[in-house]
């Protein structure tokens, strides 16, 4: 029901216009043929002029514009290449440079260093001679010392035992005996505290 | 006037009756329109051309823009070979999208809306295809009618199939371009009528497709110039390089 009174209003919309269109004027204007040959004329006239302004002087300026721009600024890119590539170039020449020092240093460093070390063991060796000859005296002489300090010992020991046995006993006492005794006690401890 | 939905396309004289032997090419508002298009279109591009700025400005961009989108279609349609024909479809492209744009004005006139200026176009385009056809293949041009690979049976029925659809070329294009012209401004102006007619109460509603037609009309506007100029430059490709 719906569906049928839709068509029906369309249908009738459609009568409708036709009737105002016929009522007012023949249709459409497009297809009036009083104004074609005017058209026509005037068309090809403006597009023809157009067409002729268009080619002939604007559009050669427009591609001669691109052209340009596009060369100007491929100039400018590869002129940026160049300079960065020349940047480069330097950075590594730069880099070189640092490198080269720096194994100049180390080698400079090494040198010196052995140098010094060298010097050093040759004062070190030098001291040490000193202190060896000296050390070496030092046990000559305690040598020496250790040699003559037991005799000196006994010599005391006899004086004051003959003293003491005079003093306790209160007669001289063979002093010959004495030193014997004396002599070996000394060679015994002598072996416990000197043996070496 | 204003209730007909027509008669925004008539053709009126505007001065005297101009009468070269039986022909009347008196000046009329679509002369007056064509003229309008045609030299904004020359100002447009004459100032976007005047100075060469590595950082172009705006008139500048428009014009370059404008050149590199029609380049780039011809050359994507039609290859390398079409570029002598590059002026010719530039200025076919234009001129047929500020008609366009120009009607979309309110009182103004549509040139492209009347059928005898898009046939003219359209025929000129299909006679100058076919010229130029002949003249780059001789009558080898004629086996654009007979495709490869089609079995011979079927071949006289292909090749009439073939023959109408080249001859109906200029018809299809020149009524693509008119009757969507026409059919948009006639819609917009019955939904106008709609919008006086309903008043304050009702207009609203015909008032806010009206607002919405006109934007989906600029957009036809630049479609079907576009579709103008890409559909020349496919007949254009036929015409140079032949492959069928």
């Amino acid at each position: 029901m719906i569906k049928k009174i839709f068509f029906q209003s369309i249908f009738f919309g459609f009568l409708f216009f036709k009737g105002a269109f016929a009522a007012e004027s023949g249709g459409m204007p497009q297809l009036n043929p009083e104004f074609w040959i005017s058209q026509i004329f005037w068309l090809i006239l403006t597009f023809g002029t157009m067409y002729v302004v268009l080619s002939k002087f604007i559009l050669p300026k427009i591609s001669n514009n691109l052209e340009s721009r596009k060369s100007q600024i491929l100039e400018n890119i590869e002129a940026a290449e160049k300079q960065r590539e020349d940047s480069e170039a330097k950075l590594k020449e730069y880099d070189e440079i640092i490198l080269k020092s720096k194994s100049e240093a180390k080698t400079m460093f090494n040198q010196t260093r052995e140098k010094v070390l060298k010097d050093i063991m040759a004062k070190k060796e030098v001291l040490d001679q000193q202190i060896d000859d000296e050390i070496n005296k030092a046990e000559k002489e305690i040598e020496v010392l250790r040699v003559s300090a037991p005799d000196k010992i006994n010599k005391i020991a006899i004086e004051t035992s003959s003293e003491l046995l005079e003093k306790l006993i209160g007669s001289g006492v063979n002093s010959s005996s004495i030193s014997a005794i004396v002599d070996d006690l000394s060679k015994r401890n002598g072996d416990k505290y000197y043996g070496n | 006037m204003a209730a007909n939905p027509m008669s925004q396309f008539d053709v009126y004289r505007i001065g005297p009756e101009i009468k070269v032997g039986a022909f009347d090419i008196s000046f009329t508002n679509a002369s007056l329109f064509m003229i309008i298009s045609t030299v904004s279109i020359l100002l447009v591009f004459n100032f976007g051309s005047k100075r060469n700025s590595v950082l172009p400005n705006k008139m500048q961009l428009l014009a370059e823009l404008s050149y590199t989108f029609v380049a780039k279609m011809i050359s994507d349609t039609a290859g390398s070979k079409a570029k002598p024909y590059f002026a010719f479809i530039f200025s076919l492209f234009m001129f047929v999208l500020f008609c366009n744009m120009f009607g979309m004005i309110p009182y103004t006139f549509t040139v492209t809306s009347h059928i005898i200026v898009t046939f003219i176009l359209a025929s000129f385009i299909f006679i100058g295809v076919t010229i130029i056809g002949f003249i780059k293949h001789g009558f080898g041009y004629l086996k654009l009618f007979v495709p490869s690979g089609v079995p011979a049976v079927l071949l006289p029925l292909i090749v009439v199939i073939e023959i109408i659809s080249y001859l109906s070329r200029p018809i299809s294009l020149s009524v693509r371009l008119f009757a969507n012209m026409m059919a948009g401004h006639t819609m917009m102006k019955v939904f106008g009528g709609f919008v006086i007619s309903l008043g304050l109460v009702g207009g609203w509603l015909p008032l806010s497709f009206s607002v919405a037609l006109t934007g989906l009309e600029i957009l036809v506007a630049f479609l079907q110039a576009y579709v103008f100029a890409i559909l020349t430059c496919i007949y254009l490709n036929d015409a140079l390089n032949l492959h069928h």
